[in-house]
């Protein structure tokens, strides 16, 4: 939380994109109607799933692409190596994914002596830093200038670049030769569209499109919840997604892939394949106090409105999605027991809620997990909570179950403060009322409850 | 509402005076007495009540929670009227939570959402039932205001206590930068998570003392407290005062300003 230049990067995500969603909602008309179409739209493509990824893949390879549907990440990954290896690709050019870092891609395929690059300049740097992306729109938001000119010029073996359109435009040139070369592109899908059997990328840089166009096979993932039924449904989405995302009206490209290149066309890959990932999803699926997780479009609003994010930092969330939506979807799709500090991590206060697109109730679904996680219920394996915990919640359920053991309390409280207190406060208090007191100060109980004030008044 | 409401304006109402108040800061309590008194308005305080549940609820503990989030459906099912309660994460509990803390237990689920129905946090029941935007006295407070998270974000409570505070003649208001920003208090999470809180705190402290305000005007008892604690181990003199205490005449806030 000391680091100067990533407090730095979280002034930005406030200032930046925080601000910027809000002055694009202040300018949009009917934006509060515009996200309840979203939501509506999200909520009836997740009630009727099945039904729509039967549609979507009918239309894809009607569309003379193929369609494989990926119980895991492992699943997914021996399918892509498997297409890298029958079609002997030796480099493979990414754009944005973050269903390929759920996966673990590039690793898998470097493993098999594969090149692999991304080419979403934010997504190159963190690669060539040995990172994980910090942010989901923003992945390379936490390193400085100075950073990024250091990677590159060792990267390329050149001199150190200083201005910002020096440090592109040698990412660019860097970065097409690579596009020439590469015999297999792996892309996202912001979303795919049942009825057209389309997928669709929103991109700033227009790598997402030389990705799809170039190199001969082109590979899209998916979370198996990234869909719309229909192309109305796709531009009700991409109007709040980028608003959101970046507070822009419109990205500088919207890429549309409808499939291989027909016979009649010039460019395009001549195979697509679209992969679409369960990934423990299903677990969000059934359990319906959850499910709305499963609406998130992956704009970012949600880290850039939160105050714990922007004083924890996007690595701290132990796992590809950062932030108040990553703390939902990562405990559930990893293990709930080992992700469970992420949704107690928390302060509450629905600025997320608040900010999302689609109205989803981040807050009501941490109280979920938190549930689950410290009663263990419905599934006692996911217990996280110790002895201490689980009595102090009983004690304190004994004290509040009768006005007299709420008496008592309050006098306890008195008197064990007495001797710490100075003007009614304290600096110091055993645990775990030390975890407050290492920093603050904290009330000492009043000399009389409210109760005994008006009793006493009454009289 | 507030039209249709202030017609059958209430004279009696019962007081949800919050475990927080109660146990720590009884003046907001006597405040908003004072205040409902002053525009002729009965209190009652079931004497039986302790607290909504919410401190188990938020860590997860919802078995513990329940039974005594029913006992304060039995103390006010015993009353009639309009229920008060000076704390928008009280009120939010009750009308927005208590129906994931009851899902599957259909009895309490429909007496809380007969109950939510007659609870009202204070700046909402002054303005939007009782139609009272002047509370028509003279103060002389230089203070800023921080809008509590559940008061703004869980009930939309927001306009009222704005009004409330600009109708009150010598209360000089200064907004703080990124007033809508949590000051990191979030019950267990203050304790279980104190460094993020501590982190939370003195970004929202920082932009408390930049206005130069001598007091900070807050919704929930809380929220007061964490910064109240934060401002008194920095050294600083600047006094945290629940919207209720400011609004009332007979305050300490007020009587000490008073010129």
């Amino acid at each position: 939380m000391a680091d100067v230049r990533l407090q730095q990067a979280h002034e930005v995500v406030y200032n930046g994109f925080h601000r910027a969603r809000l002055a694009a909602a202040g300018d949009t008309e009917n934006w509060e109607a515009q996200r309840d179409l979203g939501k509506a739209i999200k909520d009836h493509t997740i009630a009727n799933l099945d039904y729509y990824l039967d549609m979507l893949a009918t239309n894809v390879e009607k569309n003379g692409g193929k369609v494989y549907f990926a119980h895991d990440a492992a699943d997914a990954n021996a399918y892509v190596r498997g297409l890298a290896q029958s079609n002997g690709v030796e480099t493979v050019i990414k754009s944005k994914s973050m269903v390929s870092e759920e996966m673990g891609l590039n690793h898998v395929l470097e493993a098999d002596g594969l090149e692999v690059v991304e080419t979403d300049l934010g997504e190159y740097i963190v690669q060539l830093a040995g990172e994980a992306p910090y942010h989901i729109i923003a992945p390379a938001i936490h390193k400085s200038k100075e950073q990024v000119a250091d990677l590159l010029a060792k990267e390329a073996g050149s001199e150190r670049r200083e201005t910002t359109e020096q440090l592109t435009r040698q990412a660019r040139e860097m970065l097409r030769e690579v596009f020439r070369r590469a015999d297999m592109s792996i892309t996202g899908a912001n979303f795919a569209v049942a009825e057209t059997g389309s997928i669709v990328l929103v991109t700033n840089e227009g790598n997402g499109r030389m990705a799809t166009s170039m190199p001969r096979i082109h590979v899209a993932a998916m979370g198996m919840e990234k869909l719309v039924p229909s192309a109305a449904d796709l531009s009700a989405m991409l109007r709040i997604l980028i608003r959101s995302a970046t507070g822009q009206r419109i990205s500088c490209y919207v890429t549309m892939v409808n499939g291989p290149r027909a016979h009649d066309e010039e460019d395009g890959p001549e195979e697509f394949h679209l992969v679409i990932m369960n990934n423990g999803r299903d677990r969000l699926l059934r359990d319906e106090s959850l499910r709305e997780a499963l609406n998130c479009i992956r704009c970012g609003a949600c880290m850039n409105s939160c105050p714990v994010y922007r004083k924890v930092g996007g690595h701290s969330y132990g796992w590809v999605y950062p932030g108040p939506i990553g703390s939902i979807v990562s405990p559930v799709l990893t293990g709930l027991k080992d992700g469970a500090k992420l949704p107690a991590a928390s302060s509450l206060c629905g600025a997320c809620h608040d900010a999302c697109p689609v109205k989803i109730n981040i807050p009501r679904m941490l109280l979920e997990l938190r549930s689950q996680t410290a009663q263990g219920e419905p599934d006692p394996a996911q217990r996280v909570s110790g002895m201490g915990e689980r009595f102090t919640w009983k004690a304190w359920q004994q004290g509040m179950m009768s006005r007299r053991r709420f008496e008592a309390g309050s006098s306890v409280g008195k008197f064990m403060s007495s001797p710490l207190k100075k003007d009614g406060w304290l600096k110091k208090a055993p645990p775990p009322i030390s975890g407050w007191t290492d920093s603050r100060d904290f009330p000492a109980p009043a000399n009389q409850t409210f109760g005994k004030w008006f009793a006493a008044r009454e009289k | 509402m507030a039209a249709e409401s202030s017609q059958t304006s209430p004279s009696r109402v019962n007081l949800f005076v919050t475990c927080l108040v109660d146990q720590f800061v009884p003046s907001v309590g006597m405040s908003v007495v004072n205040i409902l008194e002053a525009n002729g308005i009965e209190v009652n305080f079931p004497p039986d009540q302790t607290c909504c549940g919410q401190p188990a609820f938020n860590s997860g503990f919802r078995n513990d929670a329940r039974p005594v989030a029913s006992r304060f459906l039995d103390v006010f099912e015993a009353t009639d009227g309009p229920i008060v309660c000076p704390s928008g994460s009280c009120v939010a509990m009750v009308r927005n939570f208590y129906k994931d803390l009851f899902r599957g237990y259909p009895d309490e689920l429909a007496r809380a959402q007969r109950l939510s129905k007659r609870i009202f946090e204070f700046t909402e029941f002054l303005v939007d039932v009782l139609g009272i935007e002047d509370l028509g006295f003279q103060t002389n407070v230089n203070a800023t205001y921080h809008r509590c998270c559940h008061l703004l974000r869980e009930l939309h409570i927001d306009d009222q206590p704005i009004s409330l505070m600009e109708n009150l003649d010598g209360l000089e208001l200064t907004a703080m930068e990124r007033d809508e920003v949590c000051c990191g208090f979030g019950g267990a999470f203050s304790v279980k998570m104190s460094d993020v809180s501590t982190a939370m705190l003195t970004e929202k402290l920082d932009n408390v003392v930049a206005t130069g305000a001598s007091t900070l005007i807050a919704g929930d008892t809380g929220c007061i407290m964490h910064m109240q604690g934060g401002l008194r181990r920095r050294g600083s003199d600047v006094q945290v005062v629940h919207i209720a205490e400011l609004l009332d005449a007979k305050s300490e806030v007020n009587r000490f300003s008073a010129s």
